[in-house]
C-alpha cells in the first residue's frame, strides 16, 4: 500500500502554498521532508493527512482517494503526531494514549477491554508504562513526545506521519525518538516526518524531499539528495559537511 | 494529581443528598428529619402521611417544586458548562458564551413587556436562548476561518452584546412601576415562584440535553484538543461540535427559561467536579451533573432563607463565584486539572 500525492495544489482558502507536487510514500520507508519555514512542510503534510484539502490533484492511499474514505477509516489507515504542546486539561498518560482507539469504536462507546490492552502495549513498546497515571501535562517533552508516539501507534495505522518530531527534545531524546522512527518502518509502517535538521534525515530517512517556496527542488535517497550542493540551494545558505572516514557517516553544519 | 472516580463520585452523591435534605428541611417552617421521611415513603407507597397536613403542603407543594427545579437547573448548567469547556478547549468557558442567556434575557423582558403570562414569558425565553445561539452558530460558521472555535466565541461576544442592548431598550421603554420590577427580578434569578406545572417544561429538554451530552462524553476528550489532532484522530469535528452545541444549549434555555439567569454555575461547578474527579470527561460529566444539582440546591436554599426577603440567586452565586474564581486565577501557574 502506499499513500501518495499527484500534481497537487495545496493551500488554503485565501493562499496557494505550492503547486505541481507529487509525493510517495511506501509502506516499510521513512520519507523526510526537509525546507525552509513558510516553505510548505506542514501544509503538505496536513493535504497528506486529509486535513487540508487539495485545490488540485489528489491524495490517494491504496489506490483509493483519501477524499473518499470517511473520517474513521482514515485515522485506522493515517495516524499524526502533531508537534508535542501542552494540552488544555491535565489528562493522564494512559487517556491520551487511549484517544489513540477513538476511531476504532462508535461516536458514544467506552473503551473496550481491548481498546485498553492496545493502550497498555504501546505504553510497554515505548518504556513508559511507569508514567500511564501521571499527568499529561507534568511529563518531560521528551516523554510526551513518546505518548503522542504510542497514542499514533495504538490508532493501527499502516502510516504514520510526524510533524517535526524531534523540535524542542534534548540531544538524548532527538536520537531516541529517530530510532523509534526506524523502528516504526521495520515493523512495516510507512513513516513521512518533518524535520529542520538534515542530519535527522540522514540518520532515520531513506528518502528526502527538499520543498522551498512550494516547489519540489529534489527528492530521492538520502545519500543522493542530502548534498552540500542541494542543501545550500534548499536553505540559500552556507553548508558545511563533514565526513568521518571511519564509519563513512557524513553530517551537515550551518554556516 | 490521579484522582480516582469512586470516591469523588461518593462525594458528588453525598453533596446531592445533603443539599437534598436541607432544601427540604430548613426554612421558615422548619420540617424534621422524620416528617421529610415519613411524606415521602408515604407519597412513594401510596398509604396515607402520618405527618401534619402542613407539612406534607410544605414538602410536597411548596418546596418540592422548587427543590425538583433547582436541581435540575444546578445539573444542566454544570453539565452544558462542563461540555463547554471541553468544546471550546477553555477552562474558563460558561455554558452561555455563544448568548443562550443574553437571548433568553431578551425573549423574557419581551414577553413582560407585552404583558404575556407566565408560561408566554419561559416560552419566548427559551425560544430566545435557542434562536441566540442558532444565530451566532450560522454567523460563525459563515466567516471562513482557521480557527473556528475564536471566531464562534467572537460572534457569541458580539451578539450577546446586541441582545443586551436590546434587553436595555426594553427596560427603558417598560412601566417602571409594573414591568420594569418583574424584568430586575427576572434578570437576577430566582426560583422563588417554581410550581409544579414549571416542572415539565424544564425535565423535557433538560433530560434530553443532558442524556445527549452523556452519550457524547466519551468522545468529549479528544475534542478538547486542537482541532487538527481530534480530526486526526477519526473524530469529525464538526458535526460533533453542532450536536453537543445544540444539546448544551437546550438545557441552558430551559433552565433560564424556569430561573431566569443564574451565572458561573456553569463556570465553578465544572472546576469542583476535576478538583474531585480529574479532568477526564467521561467522569467529569455525571460528577458536574451531580455536584451541580447539589451545588444550586445549597444556594437556592440560602437565597429563601439568610435574610427576611428572598435573595436573588444570580446575585448570591456571583458573591460565591467571584472570589473563587480569583482563587482559581491565582492558582493558574499549577495548570488546569
Amino acid at each position: 500500500m502506499s499513500l501518495a500525492g499527484q500534481n497537487l495544489t495545496i493551500g488554503y482558502s485565501d493562499r496557494v502554498v505550492g503547486r505541481g507536487l507529487d509525493v510517495a510514500l511506501e509502506q516499510g520507508e521513512v520519507l523526510a521532508l526537509l525546507g525552509p519555514n513558510g516553505g510548505g512542510k506542514t501544509t503538505l503534510l496536513k493535504t497528506l493527512l486529509g486535513i487540508l484539502t487539495p485545490q488540485a490533484g489528489e491524495v490517494t492511499i491504496g489506490g483509493r482517494s483519501l477524499a473518499r474514505i470517511s473520517i474513521g477509516e482514515r485515522a485506522r489507515l493515517i495516524a499524526y503526531v502533531p508537534q508535542a504542546h501542552v494540552p488544555t486539561f491535565a489528562f493522564t498518560v494512559e487517556t491520551v494514549v487511549l484517544m489513540g482507539r477513538t476511531a476504532h469504536g462508535n461516536l458514544f462507546s467506552r473503551p473496550s477491554a481491548h481498546d485498553r490492552m492496545v493502550a497498555a502495549r504501546m505504553l510497554e513498546q515505548f518504556g513508559i508504562a511507569q508514567l500511564a497515571s501521571r499527568p499529561y501535562t507534568m511529563i518531560s517533552g521528551g516523554e510526551r513526545q513518546l505518548v503522542l508516539l504510542a497514542r499514533a501507534l495504538a490508532q493501527e495505522p499502516q502510516f504514520v506521519v510526524l510533524d517535526e518530531p524531534t523540535a524542542s527534545l534534548d540531544f538524548g531524546n532527538q536520537g531516541k525518538v529517530m530510532r523509534e522512527i526506524r523502528a516504526l518502518a521495520g515493523a512495516g509502517h510507512g513513516v513521512l516526518f518533518t524535520t529542520h535538521d538534515p542530519n535527522h534525515a540522514l540518520r532515520a530517512a531513506d528518502r528526502a524531499y527538499l520543498l522551498r517556496a512550494g516547489e519540489r527542488i529534489a527528492e530521492g535517497a538520502v545519500g543522493a539528495v542530502l548534498t552540500r550542493e542541494l542543501l545550500e540551494q534548499l536553505y540559500r545558505a552556507p553548508v558545511e559537511k563533514l565526513a568521518d572516514p571511519a564509519t563513512g557517516h557524513t553530517a551537515f553544519l550551518p554556516g | 494529581m490521579t484522582r480516582s472516580f469512586l470516591p469523588g463520585l461518593v462525594v458528588a452523591l453525598g453533596v446531592l443528598a445533603l443539599g437534598l435534605v436541607v432544601a427540604f428541611t430548613v426554612g421558615r417552617y422548619p420540617v424534621t428529619l422524620a416528617e421529610l421521611g415519613d411524606v415521602i415513603i408515604a407519597r412513594l407507597s401510596g398509604r396515607p402521611s402520618t405527618a401534619p397536613a402542613a407539612v406534607e403542603n410544605v414538602v410536597l407543594l411548596v418546596r418540592g417544586p422548587r427543590v425538583v427545579a433547582a436541581l435540575l437547573v444546578g445539573a444542566a448548567l454544570a453539565v452544558a458548562g462542563t461540555a463547554f469547556q471541553g468544546l471550546f478547549r477553555n477552562p474558563l468557558v460558561s455554558p452561555d458564551i455563544l448568548g443562550a442567556s443574553s437571548g433568553a434575557a431578551l425573549g423574557a423582558v419581551l414577553g413582560i413587556y407585552f404583558s404575556l403570562g407566565v408560561l408566554g414569558i419561559e416560552s419566548l425565553a427559551f425560544l430566545g436562548g435557542l434562536l441566540a445561539v442558532a444565530a451566532v452558530y450560522i454567523i460563525g460558521s459563515f466567516l471562513q476561518s482557521r480557527d473556528p472555535i475564536l471566531v464562534l466565541v467572537l460572534t457569541g461576544v458580539v451578539v450577546g452584546a446586541l441582545l443586551g442592548a436590546g434587553v436595555g431598550l426594553i427596560k427603558y421603554l417598560a412601566d417602571p412601576y409594573n414591568q420594569l420590577p418583574a424584568m430586575t427580578f427576572w434578570l437576577l434569578g430566582s426560583l422563588a415562584s417554581t410550581t409544579v406545572a414549571d416542572l415539565l417544561p424544564l425535565l423535557g429538554p433538560v433530560a434530553l440535553g443532558t442524556l445527549v451530552l452523556l452519550a457524547l462524553r466519551w468522545r468529549l476528550n479528544v475534542m478538547s484538543l486542537p482541532e487538527d489532532e481530534a480530526r486526526a484522530l477519526g473524530l469529525a469535528t464538526g458535526p460533533f461540535r453542532i450536536a453537543v452545541v445544540a444539546a448544551a444549549t437546550l438545557v441552558t434555555s430551559a433552565s433560564v427559561a424556569t430561573s431566569g439567569i443564574i451565572g458561573w454555575v456553569g463556570l465553578v461547578v465544572p472546576h469542583l467536579a476535576r478538583a474531585l474527579v480529574g479532568p477526564d470527561f467521561p467522569r467529569l460529566i455525571p460528577t458536574a451533573a451531580l455536584l451541580g444539582g447539589g451545588y444550586l440546591l445549597f444556594i437556592d436554599t440560602l437565597a429563601r432563607t439568610a435574610a427576611p426577603i428572598e435573595i436573588p440567586l444570580g446575585i448570591l452565586t456571583a458573591v460565591i463565584g467571584t472570589p473563587f474564581f480569583i482563587w482559581l486565577l491565582a492558582g493558574m501557574q499549577r495548570n488546569w486539572s
